[in-house]
């Protein structure tokens, strides 16, 4: 390995990765501090054009076929949750990914980083889950890798996947297509995945009965797109939440997305949840469902096949893409005032006050 | 400050000389300490701050409170200034007014 | 949930709101000490539906905001040492010290953990015998007892690696403090409900005498909030300036008498430095010497070069409603959301915080990184 010297004179100004000369957790909490690290290290590093945004897959064209590419990593603690386990995080997390720009998810690579000591019967249910959800996704794992490091020296089970599907014909979804009239549409009850980690997750005791919401999204998106191939933008919430999705998709579109929170479906259990820790379900992570930005005209129809897709059944308009406050995010309150839902620094935390 | 939010307790017992609940929050249960509180009983509510229960909460005094706003508007249209009435009904006990 | 979904209701929110509207005739400037009920004012836009001539003053009352400068830098060095597992509730990791916060510290390999309850601290202690367990205690009278039991737990069952680093401040004589400042504006103060379920009301009857001013203790739903304006703007209107309880669901006149004992024996008062304030009187607790050796300060002789807060932050005045947010020179430049200065730009509901945010608003900018004004 060669030695990589940041080269800060290219990081653009005032706020470069804040102040932390370190890596801090929040740099890999989907907010503010991962968007900078991106933006600001790894874009310059690659030379900024060849990456195609910072969508969470690209659009790559090919011997003439327009592919969409992605990759994952999941670091999740602890391996089997309520739900699910990181086998079914590690599939779903990048079909979903390549499903978000359109494309039909066809290939899988896996590779695993395992700690030294992790048993393997743990190892070897985290690879039947992951068969599993790749053939639920309908999907092949033709590649894989394997490496082992020190005891200590990881949480057990790392996987990393990466995916490639192709993109069908007149399909053109990212963020920066979101318009002032587009209706937004969440696919179901949100914030289940984050409470269902927490709920389990050392330190935090809550005997809840959430589970996570991980599933694979293609098939949802593949009835969308049999309605209309004029989906503006698809985004899955998962690290960050839905804010953090809508923030991300406000500021790549140069439009504003005013809320209706008293319509955003949230489970009793998760708003309970989220009451008793001080947290927003607005920010908790999700792992199977998606929000999309489709043009009015044919918001109705792009709800009725959604509604009667296993994975859409509890879809609601949460709200509209407008003209005003570009770049942000503003809720309508239910008692009928606003406030603003800014994009997090980094992960949301536990507060007592 | 202070996130505190009201939860049934379903049960109690002894743990380590201290008397802890099972609270209900909404289907969310939880262990809370009853240390500050040890006179609640089951079916009762308790507001809880950082696992700890730090008062009973009063649910004949919830109720009357709602029916204080649910009266609000109507009172002041037939009777002009009744706030000082239902206030007083609200809270309880009159003589917590201090002053 | 029970008993909390209720005060959410928007048609009785309307209700109150309207009576409001009804019974304000000229400007009244209302303080909610607590940062929860800034919180939720900002949450659900109350500050927004509330007639014109209602201005509320986001007050002091945020423990992790006002937590002094001095005592993050102690525990910055407490959570550095090798050994040592720092413990904190979650909102504490992101508090800027003098050159870094609690998450910058793990980042460098220290062991901070966030915990729920101080309880919790205590378990890790016992389970990991040979690890020194700190406990970073901070928060207002609705958190001390929950500290108190942890300190006195550890005693009696002989935890001897755990120790607290304690902070805690208190609400009475913050008002006191607001209320003696010559150019104070505050004409009504909301007290803090859950401060009051602990400690009860009987501190606040000579505080509205002897500064005339209505003191309503609220609740924190909606329409807690809105029920606790609506009475201080009622006896605002009529001259009056009496303690109310609005929150008798949760607040008894003589608190919680089991905890204010606890308290008694594992606290002793003590002045307080309050972050963007400065030192108020008997406006603390720390560990009572019975409980020195369970007290992170007096085990880890912690001597760090003694920290000031930067002096272009005019927190103190903003936080009494003297100054707009926006009038402070470093406002919206060296000082915001991502790096500030003062306690009322540290979390989302503080006063500068929620200004910054509602400027953007009104003057949209895509980056966050375009001055303010």
């Amino acid at each position: 390995m060669t030695d990589i010297t940041a080269d800060t004179t290219g990081w653009s100004c005032p706020v470069p990765l804040r102040d932390h000369p370190v890596v801090v957790m929040g740099h890999g909490g989907g907010g503010a501090l991962s968007a900078e690290l991106t933006r600001h290290l790894f874009l310059p590093a690659y030379g900024g054009e060849t990456l195609g945004g910072l969508t969470d897959s690209a659009a790559v064209t090919l011997g003439g076929a327009r592919l969409a590419f992605s990759t994952d990593s999941h670091v999740v603690r602890p391996l089997f949750f309520p739900g699910g386990s990181i086998g079914d995080l590690a599939v779903n997390g990048t079909v979903n990914d390549l499903a978000m720009s359109g494309a039909v998810p066809a290939h899988l690579s896996c590779a695993f980083i395992l700690e030294e000591g992790t048993e393997l019967s743990t190892v070897g249910r985290v690879a039947q889950a992951l068969g599993a959800a790749a053939r639920a996704a309908d999907v092949t794992v033709v590649t894989g890798d394997t490496k082992v490091v020190d005891s200590g020296h990881g949480d057990g089970v790392y996987v990393n996947t990466a995916g490639i599907g192709l993109i069908p014909e007149g399909v053109d979804i990212r963020p920066q297509r979101a318009r002032p009239g587009d209706v937004v549409i969440v696919s179901g009850p949100i914030g289940q995945h984050g409470i269902a980690i927490l709920s389990v997750r050392e330190g935090l005791t809550f005997g809840t009965e959430v589970v996570s919401d991980t599933a694979p999204l293609a098939g949802l998106v593949r009835a969308m797109l049999a309605v209309t191939p004029d989906l503006h933008v698809l985004r899955d919430p998962t690290r960050g939440g839905l804010a953090t999705a809508l923030h991300e998709i406000a500021t790549a579109s140069g439009t504003g997305v005013a809320l209706d929170e008293a319509a955003v479906p949230v489970p009793e259990a998760v708003a309970t949840a989220c009451a008793l820790l001080g947290l927003d379900p607005m920010y908790v992570a999700n792992e199977g469902r998606l929000v999309a930005f489709v043009p009015g005209e044919h918001a109705e129809a792009v709800l009725d096949a959604m509604r009667g897709h296993p994975l859409g059944r509890e879809t609601a308009v949460i709200g509209a893409c407008v003209a005003e406050h570009p770049g942000m995010v503003v809720a309508r309150t239910g008692l009928g005032g606003t406030r603003i839902v800014d994009l997090p620094l980094g992960e949301q935390l536990p507060r007592i006050c | 400050m202070c996130l505190a939010v009201p939860g049934r307790v379903v049960g109690i017992e002894e743990r380590d000389g201290t008397p802890m609940a099972r609270v209900d929050f909404g289907g969310v249960v939880k262990d809370v300490c009853l240390a500050y509180l040890p006179e609640i009983g089951v079916g009762e509510y308790a507001i809880v701050h950082v696992g700890f229960a730090i008062q009973r909460l009063d649910e004949e005094s919830a109720l009357a409170t709602l029916r204080l706003f649910e009266r609000i508007g109507a009172l002041d249209e037939e009777f002009g200034d009744s706030w000082v009435r239902a206030a007083a009904e609200a809270d309880g006990a009159p003589g917590e007014e201090n002053r | 949930m029970k008993y909390l979904d209720e005060f959410q209701d928007p048609a009785l929110a309307r209700r109150l709101l309207d009576d409001i509207t009804r019974t304000v005739t000229r400007p009244w400037a209302l303080m909610e000490v607590c940062g929860g009920q800034t919180h939720s004012i900002i949450r659900h836009g109350i500050d927004q539906l509330l007639p014109g001539h209602i201005e509320l003053i986001h007050g002091p009352g945020c423990p992790v905001c006002v937590t002094p400068l001095e005592v993050i830098d102690k525990a910055l060095e407490i959570a550095s040492r090798p050994g040592v597992v720092f413990c904190s509730f979650g909102d504490m990791l992101r508090v800027p010290g003098s050159d870094r916060d609690l998450f910058r510290v793990k980042g460098d390999g220290a062991d901070v953990r966030v915990v729920y309850s101080p309880m919790d601290a205590l378990r890790i202690a016992q389970q990991a015998p040979e690890r020194e367990v700190v406990f970073f205690g901070v928060g207002f009278e609705t958190t001390a007892p929950a500290i108190a039991m942890a300190a006195r737990q550890a005693k009696r069952l002989g935890v001897r690696n755990f120790s607290l680093l304690v902070s805690h401040v208190r609400v009475p004589p913050a008002i006191e403090a607001i209320m003696r400042s010559p150019d104070c504006r505050v004409q009504a103060f909301l007290a803090a409900g859950h401060v009051c379920s602990v400690m009860g009301t009987l501190e606040y009857p000579a505080l509205a005498d002897t500064h005339k001013v209505p003191i309503v203790v609220t609740g924190f739903e909606p329409l807690d909030i809105l029920e606790g304006i609506r009475r201080a703007v009622r006896q605002l209107e009529r001259g009056e300036h009496r303690v109310e309880n609005a929150y008798p669901r949760a607040v008894r006149p003589q608190g919680n008498p089991v905890a204010l004992g606890v308290l008694g024996e594992v606290f002793t008062t003590t002045d307080r430095a309050w972050r963007g304030i400065g030192t108020i009187a008997d406006s603390g607790w720390r560990l009572a010497d019975a409980y020195r050796d369970h007290d992170a300060e007096h085990r880890f002789e912690v001597t760090g070069p003694a920290t000031e807060e930067p002096t272009v932050c005019r927190a103190g005045e903003v936080l009494q409603g003297l100054i707009k947010p926006h009038e402070c020179a470093a406002f919206g430049t060296a000082c915001t959301p991502r790096t500030p200065l003062g306690a009322t730009m540290v979390s989302s509901e503080g006063a500068c915080a929620a200004y910054y945010l509602y400027r953007r608003l009104a003057t949209p900018r895509t980056e966050e990184t375009a001055s303010i004004d």
